[in-house]
């Protein structure tokens, strides 16, 4: 075995390690000195992105992987730790690491001008941490340890702001949502151990005979997580989250938001994808595929029409967060009824990629208001105007940011739109064309932002303004290059990520089977 | 390996299909076509002079900062027009955080009665 093999088989566990280590290491080498600690900091998230990416060579090319934490011969695997790394986990954690890795850039001058930044440093990298583990491990308990770890720094990230009231009050609403949803997961995952006597996914999905407590366990999982993922009407939080933290921060917790999303994929489709297929009476299935639908609809409605009624910059790009969680689910819930069928894999493809296309559109978005906020030290549209005068490259990248977001060709979320459109016209007309119309407003409540930030007569009080420093121009010039090669070749990124993707969750038994070969 | 051929692929959408490097051609002829037609027009325009200073019907031009239209005031019509949506809408968002418990517990017992459990 060559070094670049043994690289690639200790990847799944030095992918977690890394950004671990480099949390405890951050507080030391602030002491050194501000420039040394940024590098530090940005230098662990590219190596561990260098690892994610050669897992994902290995995974893509051999299929699902497992990484053991203890006795490999051991019979009981309740008692060890195993990390199963898939194409769809994989797919979330190359989203993941590749926010955190532009949040850091933009970071560099962003928060400059504050305290505490060994800690900011710090957390982030533990959040990061905690974002892959969740990401990468095949263990439910495990999955919620890092989902707590995930809680609590970003808890104390949002609340990054320790000046203002209202950055506290998003951080403790927070941690109670995020409490609360633990606690029901934690309970879901004690009905698991109670009944199979195993915390291993692949075990239980192997095992799980839906029956009463198996229900339970679905609802307290499925609708815990569906919280943390901003589904309406358990929306709010995020709203005032997104709305206080710092641009940076919310950036990387469009990623924590995704990878709880990831978790209800999991639970849906490997631990549940047995029952959901065999065991579960059609009606029941076809009842909570249809209220998801409804929820993804909900979702939608509720993001734009309130997006359009915002006067803060951030709070309103949060309303459109909200709207782009519930495309993503629309997608998944068509996938869901539809599963085998041709518009029905269509679907999962939209709403998998629509996974990727809403971190890098919505990122970029609170990126530019952030930037607009460093320059401006303004938050209310009622108050800007006329900066693309002195914020050229700005208004740039949010012109392709409002493009991209609603869905306008040639950018990446028109194709993921597409798929998500299409497939859901052949399930119901109606739905689609609801769909359609929620991103035309949506392309109408990015006009009034541009024209109300950027446009405009230039008022004196921003006379001096001058454009953000440059390690923010080329945070956001990263994900504009992204969102630019992904709407060119979507193909590209459809074949090679997003479809193995999406075959991961459909193929449960695969997973399975790479653990307890012969099961199911 | 990325091929030159898989960069040009059509995405199937299985009732249509997109093809971004074939719309980019299309909207760069429509634009060399503007740019032509543009190129048409009169030459007289002349910066720094009468022409470029706004005309508002004789009266007097405000301050700059009076003159600018406000975010909120973008689509009043149409959150006019949406004032009872508008009405119940604002009143869910009510930023307390046990009403954001209460609509989790809304959520879990609807899915709990799909499941059959109640």
């Amino acid at each position: 075995m060559n070094w670049l093999e043994t690289l690639t088989l200790h990847s799944p566990a030095l992918i977690v390690a890394i950004p671990l280590m480099g949390a405890f290491l951050t507080p030391i080498i602030s002491k050194i000195n501000d420039k040394v600690r940024n590098v530090f900091a940005i230098s662990v998230i590219a190596l561990t992105g260098f690892f994610v990416l050669l897992l994902a060579q290995n995974v893509f090319a051999n299929g699902p992987t497992t990484y053991i934490f203890g006795d490999k011969n051991l019979t009981l695997p309740v008692v060890r730790i195993l990390f199963e790394v898939d194409s769809i986990s994989i797919f979330m954690a190359i989203i993941s690491v590749t926010l955190a890795f532009v949040a850091l850039i933009y970071s560099w001058t962003f928060v400059k001008e504050n305290d505490g930044l060994d800690k900011y440093y710090t957390l982030i990298l533990l959040l990061v941490a905690s974002m892959l583990g969740m990401e990468l491990t095949g263990d439910v308990f495990n999955f919620f340890v890092f989902l707590e770890i995930s809680c609590i720094t970003s808890c104390a990230l949002i609340a990054f702001y320790i000046h203002k009231g209202e950055s506290l009050e998003a951080a403790f609403k927070y941690i109670v949502i995020s409490s609360i949803g633990a606690l029901f997961i934690l309970f879901a995952i004690g009905l698991f151990y109670a009944q199979y006597d195993a915390l291993n996914m692949a075990t239980i999905a192997n095992a799980i005979q839906f029956g009463f407590l198996d229900k339970i366990a679905l609802v307290l999982l499925i609708s815990a997580l569906a919280m943390k993922a901003g589904l309406a009407p358990m929306h709010m939080w995020l709203l005032d989250s997104y709305g206080e933290a710092p641009a940076s921060i919310t950036f990387i917790l469009v990623g924590a938001t995704q990878a709880s999303l990831y978790g209800a994929l999991r639970i849906c489709f490997t631990i549940y994808g047995n029952a959901f297929a065999n065991i579960m009476p059609s009606v029941s299935s076809a009842t909570i595929e249809w209220f998801i639908i409804a929820l993804a609809i909900v979702t939608i409605l509720i993001g734009v029409i309130m997006a359009l009624i915002q006067t803060d910059f951030k709070r309103l790009i949060a309303y459109v967060a909200v709207a782009e969680i519930g495309y993503i689910f629309l997608g998944i819930g068509v996938g869901l009824t539809s599963l085998g069928v041709g518009y029905g894999n269509i679907a999962l493809n939209g709403g998998v990629f629509h996974i990727f296309n809403d971190a890098l559109d919505i990122g970029l978005l609170f990126l530019v208001a952030g930037a607009v906020y460093y320059a401006t030290k303004e938050t209310s549209l009622d108050k800007m105007g006329g900066l693309a005068r002195n914020m050229k490259y700005t208004a740039v990248f949010f012109i392709i940011g409002l493009l991209a977001v609603s869905g306008m060709p040639p950018f990446n979320g028109f194709a993921s739109k597409l798929l998500i459109y299409e497939s859901t016209y052949q399930l119901n007309p109606i739905l689609a064309i609801i769909a359609i119309l929620a991103s035309i407003l949506l392309l109408a409540v990015f006009v009034k932002v541009f024209y109300s930030v950027f446009m405009g007569v230039e008022l004196p009080k921003f006379k001096d303004v001058k454009e953000v420093p440059r390690s923010m121009l080329v945070a956001m010039g990263i994900i504009v290059t992204i969102i630019i090669i992904f709407g060119l070749f979507p193909n590209l990124v459809i074949n090679n990520i997003v479809q193995p993707a999406a075959d991961a969750l459909v193929n449960h038994s695969i997973y399975i089977s790479k653990v307890l070969p012969g099961g199911i | 390996m990325i091929t030159f051929e898989s960069l040009l692929e059509t995405l199937k959408t299985g009732s249509g299909f997109w093809n971004p490097i074939i719309w980019i051609i299309v909207i760069a002829v429509a634009f060399l076509l503007v740019y032509v037609i543009r190129s048409l027009g009169k030459k007289e325009y002349k910066e720094k002079t009468g022409q470029t200073q706004s005309f508002l019907s004789g009266n007097p031009e405000y301050e700059k900062e009076d003159m600018h239209v406000k975010g909120s005031n973008v689509y009043w019509g149409f959150t006019e027009a949406l004032k009872s949506v508008y009405g119940v809408l604002r009143k869910i968002h009510t930023g307390n955080a046990s009403d954001y418990v209460l609509w989790f517990v809304v959520v879990m017992g609807i899915l709990l009665i799909i499941v059959g459990v109640i």
